[in-house]
């Protein structure tokens, strides 16, 4: 299928009084357009920071996005304002997200003001963008404070929507919400996906979130990707020792199921994402570790069709 | 519609609007009491009787009365007469004039700027933060009288020139309080959503920040607005403010100090007028601080 983004090498360093933070290291991966694909990972594995990244809203320290075949990195500034209506994000915390000062339907033509997009029937479309995540007419003169976190994380899903973009980066958007609202606004997001012909990543620590929502799923650990795969195929047949542990870590719904399942548990410390040696990142928990998973960072191996992994355990490349 | 069919995501907003009834909406006006009225009532007779300064029935405030200086208050003279026999009720009137408009255009002018430098620092960082805030803190670690001083001799006294000079000397302080609140807000992510939306920094700065940081800063702004009125009192008392015979609150309290002992109403009665007004200035800015305070809490 063809590839709407193409991510190679993506780097990004964060450095402080000569510390270097390695937030995101050379991940590369494709989402092909009308997918969604799942970024999972602990929070601070460098998540968010591959969002902002694929959307340009942070310099990169190596590596190339292609949106559309173009490197969005290299585009002039005028380029990239034009190009940016195709990309939008939804972020996690529905009060933050939304200027207070606004009323709804200032922030939803603001989107289309800037953009220059629907002149003259902005709030035309502001209307039909609220009737279509499920709220009433009447929000569009009201502010976001007299809005529960629910209603606002749709309004937050409307702005994006409203410049009809191709991609979206949704960085945790139901965290912030009661479990019940969380249902409902999944739901939502996968209607729309069909109907705006959407393409896309959907960031979370919540693997049942993840595997409602996506068709494949990147597991990202301290910056790197650990195992890549269809969605269906990961929670069945997981093969890195991290992904293996975060499928076994989530609850059954059944309690006898719950004990009847073969335990996997991590042992040590998490290390530090400030400075890392080199070798394997997932070193220090690793149940199964060897020793050149200490000397030497793993890399990418295809296990399977669409099914890539980095551990040393299925490269038959390993040094001895 | 079924009541007892499970919420969608079609109908559930419904059910959410209910809930946000209950919990009732931001209790902004209930939370206005005496505390803002009556400030506000009194700031208002004030202001009035400034504006209409010119043409309330009241006497000359330049008129003197030989026969009847430095006389106690009585059905003639509201609040009494000063040194020279002029009616202290029209002086403390026309005071007023002069009170309010220091009050009112130096902090105005320390807003333009400081809360300019303050916004631009905050959101763009950097070098030019850096020299900013060095401006705000070598300006507050100077003594602030002392600017003074050194302003109204240069430039000479006088309305403007004390307008001026007031206003330049409080530009750190909004410079802080700008900055402070532009540093919380343009963290948050409707900053980041209008940057993916390709937004100029000054569309930013104009619709996602300003609207934010202002109503922080006016609040500050009824704190400043007292302090002015005080500091002017103290110019006019040491012969810096406005020029005689023009009345100012100040000035006014300068002239009964040599009367202190035999007709103290010619200190006190500004003094309570200025005390009042001042008061009535914290007062209201306290209850508005308090009043946004909830607001802010949800949002």
């Amino acid at each position: 299928m063809e590839s709407l983004v193409e991510v190679q090498g993506l780097t990004k360093f964060f450095t402080d009084k000569g510390r270097v933070l390695k937030a995101v290291d050379e991940v590369s991966f494709r989402i092909a357009k009308g997918e969604v694909l799942g970024l999972v990972g602990e929070s601070g594995c460098g998540k968010t920071t591959i969002g902002r990244l694929l959307l340009n809203l942070l310099p990169p320290t190596g590596g190339a996005v292609h949106f559309n075949g173009v490197d969005i990195f290299r585009l002039s500034k005028q380029d990239m304002r034009q190009m940016r209506h195709k990309m939008q994000i939804v972020f996690q915390d529905p009060y933050s997200s939304l200027n207070p000062r606004m009323t709804i339907g200032g922030i939803l033509t603001f989107p289309m003001k800037v953009q220059g997009l629907y002149k003259g029937n902005e709030w035309q479309r502001a209307l039909y963008l609220l009737g279509r995540v499920g709220l009433d007419d009447t929000a569009i003169n009201r502010y976001p404070h007299e809005f529960s976190g629910g209603q606002l994380q749709r309004v937050g899903i409307a702005r994006a929507l409203s410049v009809d973009p191709e991609f979206i980066v949704a960085d945790e958007p139901v965290s912030a919400l009661d479990i019940s609202i969380q249902s409902q606004v999944l739901n939502l997001f996968k209607e729309l996906q069909e109907e705006f012909n959407l393409t896309t990543l959907f960031i979370s620590h919540d693997l049942s979130v993840v595997e409602f929502i996506s068709d494949r799923i990147a597991v990202v650990y301290m910056g790197k990707i650990a195992e890549i795969a269809p969605a269906k195929k990961l929670f069945k047949a997981a093969q890195h020792p991290y992904t293996k542990s975060l499928i076994s870590a989530i609850l059954q719904p059944d309690p006898v199921a719950e004990q009847k399942k073969p335990p996997f548990s991590l042992v040590g410390e998490i290390s530090s994402p400030i400075d890392p040696p080199p070798g394997c990142r997932f070193y220090s928990r690793c149940p199964e570790r060897m020793n050149v998973c200490k000397e030497i960072n793993p890399r990418m191996v295809e296990v399977a069709q669409n099914h890539e992994l980095a551990c040393w355990l299925f490269d038959p490349e390993r040094p001895a | 519609m079924s009541t007892h069919s499970l919420p969608t995501a079609e109908h559930r907003p419904a059910l959410d609007m209910v809930e946000e009834q209950a919990r009732g909406k931001p209790r902004v006006r209930s939370r206005l009491g005496w505390a803002f009225w009556l400030p506000t009532i009194w700031l208002a007779v004030v202001l009035v009787a400034a504006l209409g300064a010119s043409w309330l029935p009241i006497h000359d405030p330049l008129a003197m009365d030989f026969l009847y200086q430095a006389g106690a208050p009585n059905g003639q003279y509201l609040f009494g007469t000063d040194d020279l026999g002029r009616d202290m009720f029209a002086r403390v009137i026309h005071g007023a004039r002069i009170s309010l408009s220091v009050g009112f255009f130096a902090p105005l002018i320390a807003l333009l700027i400081g809360t300019t430098l303050g916004v631009t620092a905050g959101y763009f960082r950097g070098r030019w933060e850096l020299a900013v805030v060095m401006y705000a803190d070598v300006s507050l670690a100077f003594p602030g009288i002392i600017l003074l001083l050194l302003l109204v001799t240069y430039f000479g006294s006088g309305l403007l020139n004390l307008m001026v000079a007031l206003g330049i000397l409080l530009v750190p302080a909004y410079v802080r309080v700008a900055r402070a609140n532009t540093l919380t807000f343009a963290q948050r992510d409707f900053v980041t959503a209008a940057r993916a939306l390709g937004a100029s920094h000054a569309r930013i700065l104009w619709r996602e920040i300003l609207p934010n940081v202002l109503l922080p800063v006016l609040a500050f702004s009824f704190i400043i607005v007292a302090t002015v009125i005080v500091l002017e009192g103290v110019l006019s008392f040491l012969g810096l403010g406005v020029p005689h015979p023009t009345p100012s609150w100040g000035s006014m309290i300068s002239d009964g100090r040599e009367l202190l002992g035999e007709a103290p109403h010619v200190s006190f009665i500004p003094a309570s007028v200025m005390f009042l007004t001042v008061l009535s200035f914290n007062m209201l800015g306290d209850s508005l601080r308090k009043a946004l305070d909830t607001r802010e809490s949800r949002v």
